[in-house]
């Protein structure tokens, strides 16, 4: 059995996607975790240091382009085994199967995660692109700001970014929607990649659906709550 | 029970054969009785089909006691019909009531074609099978059967697994028209026995290999088939199935 065998075979393609998965899975846990900063209360400053040493330290530089890399495989992967899968049937029954055994997001995972490419491309052009391209080109830059008592270091002001961005409710229900297709997504995705790796205990499958479920919504909610705290004045 | 006689009306899939093109027939059946099995209540439609001088409706059957895997009737938009855990032959016509219009259809998948009206070509799965579902036995006399300890826990579990029939309910009810419930029904059944580890790793390859060559979709865990399943198969035969195919594909000697 070759490498190539392997990685184009139906379960290799699954466990492309598992893999990848669980990445941006642990992804969401610094994600999350950094942004919730915000909630501090001191105009920015305990998040903006942390989104500065983030942005300086080599180990998270490289973790970017993995992080690339792994969206972009994961939605390849996912559109090419979406196509197959959808192409096995090609005539139809006249009365559908419908939900009986499956919940719809779980048969929704194409759907979902193509909302969640769009709502990725809008997020990484509000946030990303200035805060790593601001400068070149017609790209407008951050503003800096000073959090060292005069001693000369400038920080991204990648709060006043947000605060900005978040005025707009158009945007922060365009965040919300996105917020909820993160959790549908992440509710049959987090125990579905387990098990396509093979976790096949019981035990570890009851405990990975609460956790998944658990994380689905809390995750999500936090996320969420961001622009919405923004957006009604609640973040000083 | 109580017993009670009703009239139907059935909408059957009809096709003359494989390359012909399909449609729904109605049909009206009269004085059908409760105790009637499904299989028997289309028998009867059958009699009077051939009294009247017409093709009767071909489909697939052979114990009528929901054992064999030959039944398989998609009835209203269900595999094996409305009941849980039960073959179209073991489904009685007290699931049903009086002046009720059934739908019946033929499995639909691009590997399962259409023969003739309610009969499909369930060959992929016999060459799956034959890919690596057996095990290497001596020849010569019958071994003692209990020269081999076996882990009580872990016959039970295969001796669930090997209660798939290969009826192909997983894959008439599977949006993706994945094999994946029946394949890892038959390499847990073998996986988890002294028995079946001599070709437990090229088993797992070949029998994957050819369910992906037969046409079969892939499993994305929605559970679609463990609930129409007559045989309760459980999904999580398919996360052993994984974990048995990624370790033996990871372990492989090739480069």
């Amino acid at each position: 059995m070759t490498w190539k065998q392997m990685f184009t075979s139906s379960i290799g393609q699954k466990f492309v996607m598992a893999i990848t998965g669980i990445f941006l899975i642990t992804f969401l846990v610094v994600h999350v975790g950094l942004n919730a900063c915000i909630w501090a209360n001191d105009n920015g400053e305990m998040f903006n240091t942390g989104a500065n040493f983030m942005a300086s330290m080599l180990v998270i530089r490289i973790m970017e382009v993995v992080l690339f890399a792994g969206i972009i495989i994961h939605t390849i992967q996912g559109l090419v085994l979406t196509a197959a899968n959808n192409s096995k049937r090609k005539v139809g029954y006249a009365v559908e199967y419908g939900n009986r055994g499956s919940k719809w997001y779980s048969r929704s995972m194409g759907l979902l995660g193509t909302l969640l490419l769009l709502f990725l491309i809008m997020h990484i052009y509000h946030f990303w692109v200035p805060s790593r391209l601001g400068g070149i080109a017609n790209i407008k830059p951050l503003q800096e700001i000073d959090y060292s008592n005069g001693l000369g270091k400038q920080y991204h002001n990648l709060y006043l970014e947000m605060i900005q961005v978040f005025q707009n409710p158009l945007i922060v229900i365009l965040y919300v929607l996105g917020c909820i297709s993160l959790a549908y997504h992440l509710m049959h995705g987090f125990e579905s990649a387990f098990r396509t790796i093979g976790l096949h205990n019981n035990r570890y499958l009851k405990m990975l659906r609460h956790l998944g479920r658990g994380f689905a919504i809390i995750v999500s909610a936090a996320f969420a709550m961001m622009p919405i705290s923004i957006y009604l004045g609640w973040v000083k | 029970m109580e017993h009670y006689n009703m009239n139907l009306t059935l909408k059957i899939w009809r096709q003359k054969n494989v390359n012909a093109k399909g449609g729904f027939e109605t049909y009206k059946v009269t004085d059908i009785s409760s105790e009637m099995s499904f299989l028997e209540m289309i028998d009867v439609l059958n009699e009077d089909l051939i009294n009247e001088g017409k093709d009767p409706i071909a489909f697939d059957h052979d114990c009528r006691e929901g054992i064999c895997g030959s039944c398989s009737m998609y009835i209203n938009g269900k595999p094996h019909g409305p009941w849980k855990a039960t073959t179209v032959c073991q489904l009685h016509m007290r699931a049903f009531k009086d002046g009720e219009t059934i739908v019946v259809e033929p499995w639909r998948a691009n590997s399962f074609p259409v023969v003739k009206d309610l009969v499909v070509d369930r060959s992929a799965f016999d060459r799956i099978i034959q890919a690596g579902g057996y095990i290497s036995v001596n020849t010569g006399n019958a071994v003692d059967g209990n020269s081999i300890p076996v882990d009580k826990d872990k016959a039970d579990k295969s001796f669930a697994a090997a209660a798939c029939i290969a009826c192909g309910a997983c894959v008439a009810a599977c949006k993706n028209s994945s094999a994946m419930l029946f394949v890892s029904a038959k390499i847990s059944h073998l996986a988890l026995l002294p028995q079946g580890h001599p070709e437990r790793k090229s088993r797992a390859i070949n029998m994957v290999a050819q369910m992906d060559k037969e046409g079969f979709g892939s499993c994305t865990n929605i559970g679609a088939c463990e609930a129409t399943c007559p045989k309760e198969i459980q999904i999580t035969n398919i996360a052993r199935l994984n974990a048995e195919y990624l370790s033996a594909s990871l372990s492989s000697d090739k480069d």
